[in-house]
């Protein structure tokens, strides 16, 4: 009775969760041009327009193109800041993480708004490079938390051994280190990835008339007329999440990730 | 033991990182602070000088019923997302690992959409034409099928499902920490299933809920589009004026000005959330 109880309740949040995408996948296959569920007829189409339609692909590219170099970026700020917090500690080391996590922890406007008026000050206000360094910047905290939690695992006792063998500080970091935190960093990367993907306001404050993001489409669409692409768009997101979180937790530990010290496995 | 301590080699390690962090992160946030005092000049950006009328502009009715708006829809979406949440991960926490996984990765494939997104798919919902309006109406429930959106409650339906992922993540790591004896233990010394939930777990797990309710209204204090794809004007949060300021009224000094307001209130905040789990703490060990 409890169990069933349970598992009820669990069924209906999940259903809370999962019914607008639902529906959003619904609307994406409708045949006419209009927003209609459940759906009139079965067409792909609109997926394709994705790729077709000149301005939709335009947007895709800028998406892509951001949520990569933003991400390598991210990374490439994360790992040294990450080690050197993990070999200092103390209060420097608390600090620096908290400067950076800083950017991700407030409200998004507020840094948007930042980057905004920095650009503005500094000059290249508008274009894509600006929103690449404020994506950079704005998702250094998510490589920045998994590599930190990869680096405490590591067991030090491994580490001192490896210095008693005559082991100097590259050969420690190359065949010690960094194998054992290189799912931490491909994580870190997904997840900036795909918010990078996902992120709406900087985007649309720092460069949102010159590189237009696929987010800022969707919202102009959504503002200026309905298209079925933006549905079709919406599950390529879904879609492109699912496929990275599920990357995640086949090659790391997705619990672990999340901060969980120790996982049963019943 | 920390095998680089002392070493001089670890210490460039830093420079380039907080460089980036210090030129891209703090050095925006002072000219934004300095901007936020500055004149607005129709036609230009803005000027230098030092007023603080882009402050003294809140003391309007307008603004105050703004702020009260944000704060009452946050306060509320804070708080059912928590409930709501806090449930399910306990429960989830109990399961096997691979349906944790795969329940965490729809959960975190949620948390990753974009408010763009999760706008336009609850408008759908809500709708006329696509919705559970069409379903109530072929049910019989109503007679023709009507829209839900936009209202007050599509707006904190919104907020409440773009705040429940960020809840279940906060709360996750501490209910996984909780011993899987204690409640058995509470039953055996004959508790019921409430009782012991109600008072072993419930003040075990006071801290991570206090963070979750923070962490999900400031969270949803700095929603701008839901606002505005599922609200009606007057349900308009801060964050929506500050863009709407900065980008179509061109007035970023007042939009600095609002965004220092809205970062004074998040740290205030957060500030409040470290200070109880501190308390809670001493608490603890008193």
């Amino acid at each position: 009775m409890a169990e069933r109880m349970r598992n009820g309740f669990m069924a209906i949040v999940l259903a809370f969760l999962a019914t607008p995408l639902i529906v959003v996948a619904g609307v994406s296959v409708n045949k006419p041009k209009r927003l209609l569920f459940p759906p009139e007829g079965f067409s792909m189409r609109w997926y394709g327009e994705l790729f077709t339609q000149s301005d939709w692909f335009n947007a895709l590219i800028n998406s892509v193109t951001i949520a990569f170099c933003a991400s390598v970026l991210a990374v490439s700020i994360a790992m040294p800041l990450a080690l050197y917090i993990w070999s200092r500690g103390g209060f420097p080391g608390r600090a620096l993480f908290a400067l950076g996590v800083a950017p991700f922890m407030l409200p998004p406007v507020i840094s948007a708004l930042g980057f905004l008026v920095f650009w503005i000050a500094v000059g290249p206000y508008g274009h894509i490079l600006t929103t690449i360094i404020s994506h950079g910047i704005f998702l250094v905290t998510l490589p920045l938390v998994t590599i930190s939690l990869g680096l405490e695992a590591i067991d030090r006792a491994l580490i001192e051994a490896a210095q008693t063998m005559g082991a100097n500080r590259k050969t420690v970091f190359k065949t010690i280190i960094l194998p054992l935190i290189r799912p931490y960093i491909i994580s870190g990367f997904a997840f900036a990835i795909v918010l990078s993907l996902n992120e709406y306001i900087i985007a649309y404050m720092v460069a949102g008339f010159t590189a237009e993001t696929l987010p800022i489409k969707i919202f102009n669409s959504l503002r200026y007329g309905y298209t079925p692409v933006m549905a079709s768009v919406s599950v390529f997101f879904v879609v492109i999440a699912i496929v990275v979180f599920a990357t995640v937790a086949r090659f790391g530990n997705l619990p672990r990730l999340l901060g969980v010290e120790r996982s049963n496995d019943g | 033991m920390n095998p680089a301590k002392g070493s001089s080699a670890t210490r460039w390690l830093a420079l380039y990182p907080v460089a980036a962090l210090v030129v891209f992160f703090i050095i925006p946030f002072a000219i934004m602070l300095a901007i936020s005092f500055f004149k607005r000049v129709e036609g230009a950006f803005f000027e230098p000088s030092f007023a603080i009328e882009n402050y003294v502009r809140f003391l309007s009715p307008f603004f105050a019923k703004t702020l009260a708006t944000s704060i009452g829809l946050s306060m509320a979406a804070a708080a059912i997302a928590v409930a709501i949440a806090f449930p399910f991960t306990y429960t989830l926490s109990r399961m096997s690992h691979r349906t944790q996984t795969l329940v965490l990765i729809f959960i975190l494939s949620i948390l990753s959409l974009s408010e763009v997104i999760i706008g336009f798919a609850w408008s759908t919902i809500l709708s006329q034409t696509a919705g559970i309006g069409n379903l109530l109406a072929w049910i019989g429930v109503t007679d023709t099928s009507q829209a839900y959106t936009p209202s007050l409650l599509a707006l904190l339906l919104g907020l409440t499902y773009l705040g429940l992922p960020y809840a279940v993540l906060v709360i996750y790591p501490s209910v996984s920490r909780l011993d899987p004896q204690l409640p058995e233990a509470a039953r055996m010394s004959g508790a019921s299933p409430l009782h012991s939930f109600c008072n072993i777990i419930l003040p075990i797990m006071r801290r991570a809920l206090t963070g979750a309710l923070i962490l999900v209204f400031v969270f949803t204090l700095g929603a701008y589009l839901l606002p505005q794809v599922l609200g009606r004007p007057q349900h308009w949060t801060l964050s929506v004026h500050i863009t709407d300021q900065a980008i179509f009224q061109s007035n970023i000094p007042f939009a600095a000005a609002m965004a220092m307001f809205l970062l004074l209130v998040s740290l205030a905040l957060v500030g409040l959330s470290l200070a109880i789990g501190a308390n809670n703490r001493t608490n603890g060990n008193g």
